[in-house]
């Protein structure tokens, strides 16, 4: 998979938890919580999100690394590299 | 015949606008079924129906507008006679007869009145002030004091009246507007009404996370719970020793509620909240409430509440931890008696036994109604919010 296809995926899920957020405006290195106005509940709705369109396991341990897009992509890109390998 | 009446959803609403009926004349419905869909300021509800029978008529067409108590639609209940029952035509239903839980006091429609012309008046300061306040001219109020001067309750009863009119076609406001408009109604009856008390503790959050943490290790991302579920548990059960603050204010009168339904404030997007109620928010394991909260809290966000979900609760809870809020010292929803605020979780430095660490805090405070409870009830009832949330494993 891509890292094109993964932020597909990522952004799918971000826009169920926010539906009014204007996606091509987010910056990919900034805060998500700081561009979008999402509270620990859209949290972790947007990690069951990425869980069930990537099919992998998020550990709560490891959320800090998901403070951003890119942070998101990059550990969506390592998960399914563990995986297939 | 039963009555099916538009529904009070708290305090701020006065009125509301039939978007569509669920069912149709001749369907049979039972107590809790969902038979409309009602727009409010704040949100569009599904309305259910309290009595169990077959729809006889439906007296509101979607699009309608009408206040608080106007009868929607007649419900022929089971085992009522057939014999038929005149129907009361809509001029003979009483428009609003407001449910019990809050007198609603209308929105500011017209300019206040110049000095000039009010000091003219036989009237009280008092009641001259609510007048103002209310957008009542004082000159249309039939004082009932002595030398008819015009007192607080015939103001009261003025705006009463002025609530129960139909209201005059106005400009269309956006919801935004509306809804600002509905809050700052409720909320500025309750800081006129409520002599209110406010109280804060700091509570040591250790075990709680460390319990927490380790709990989601075990859970599927599904099924993880978030802190704000163990607060909310605490609070319901600390509730169980405070039960004058579990309740309504009713007619000059404080009414406990058996049951504990803890509204929670949402934010919606867009601005503005709601706070629908987690029912028997006691009574839920951690597990169930944490179904219940997030699915209240998509519905909130997605406009699908459910009508009881809105006029149940009994108790607010509003947590702005998540903006960086610190402490919270709310206004009372009305006719509630309380309000429970929670802020950030943040590191302090925490003296234990002679020890100085650094220890996660947060801050509970509680917003009381002192026509029902004081600072010393109070202050033991947050003692208690912070016992239960020392040993997060019996919440």
């Amino acid at each position: 998979m891509t890292k094109d296809e993964i932020r597909s995926g990522i952004l799918r899920a971000l826009m169920q938890v926010a539906p009014e957020a204007d996606l091509s405006r987010i910056k990919p290195n900034l805060r998500l919580r700081d561009q979008l106005d999402i509270d620990s509940m859209d949290l972790l709705n947007f990690v069951i999100g990425v869980h069930n369109e990537f099919k992998i396991d998020i550990p709560e341990a490891d959320y800090p690394q998901l403070a951003t897009l890119d942070g998101f992509i990059d550990y969506v890109a390592k998960a399914q590299g563990q995986k297939q390998g | 015949m039963a009555e099916f009446v538009m529904p009070q959803l708290g305090a701020d609403m006065s009125a509301g606008k039939l978007l569509q009926w669920r069912k149709n004349v001749g369907d049979r419905v039972e107590r809790g079924d969902i038979i409309a869909d009602v727009e409010t300021d704040k949100a569009d509800i599904e309305v259910e129906v309290f009595s169990t029978g077959t729809i006889e008529k439906f007296l509101i067409q979607p699009g309608e507008k009408v206040p608080v108590g106007t009868v929607m639609a007649l419900i022929h209940e089971v085992g009522e006679p057939t014999s038929a029952v005149p129907a009361p035509s809509r001029e003979l239903a009483p428009a609003p007869a407001p449910t019990p839980a809050v007198a609603v006091l209308p929105l500011r429609r017209e300019p206040p009145p110049s000095t000039a012309e009010v000091t003219r008046l036989h009237i009280s300061p008092v009641a001259r002030k609510l007048a103002a306040d209310l957008g009542i001219d004082p000159a249309s109020v039939s004082g009932t004091g002595p030398g008819g001067r015009v007192t607080l309750e015939d103001v009261q009863r003025a705006a009463q009246a002025q609530a129960a009119k139909p209201s005059v076609p106005a400009p269309e406001l956006d919801r935004a507007t509306r809804m600002r408009q509905a809050i700052g109604a409720a909320m500025a009856r309750s800081k006129r009404e409520i002599p209110h008390y406010y109280l804060s503790t700091t509570i040591e959050m250790s075990r709680a996370i460390a319990w927490l943490a380790q709990e989601n290790l075990k859970r599927s991302v599904e099924d993880r719970l978030v802190y704000g579920v163990l607060l909310l548990k605490a609070v319901a059960m600390a509730l169980r020793e405070f039960p004058e603050l579990n309740g309504l204010w009713i007619d000059g009168k404080a009414m406990k509620k058996p049951e504990i339904h803890v509204g929670v404030a949402i934010s919606l997007r867009g601005g503005g909240l709601v706070a629908p109620a987690l029912q028997n928010t006691d009574r839920q394991s951690l597990d169930e409430l944490m179904k219940r909260f997030r699915d209240l809290v998509q519905r909130a966000r997605a406009g699908s509440l459910r009508s009881s979900e809105l006029s149940d609760p009994t108790i607010t809870v509003t947590s702005l931890g998540e903006q960086g809020v610190e402490a919270v010292f709310g206004v009372i929803y009305p006719p509630q008696v309380a309000l429970i605020g929670f802020g950030k979780i943040v590191e302090r430095p925490w003296a234990s036994e002679g020890q100085i660490t650094v220890r996660p805090v947060l801050t509970a405070t509680l917003s009381g109604d002192h026509r029902v409870s004081d600072g010393h009830r109070g202050g033991l009832f947050l003692a208690a919010v912070e016992r239960r949330l020392q040993e997060p494993s019996q919440l």
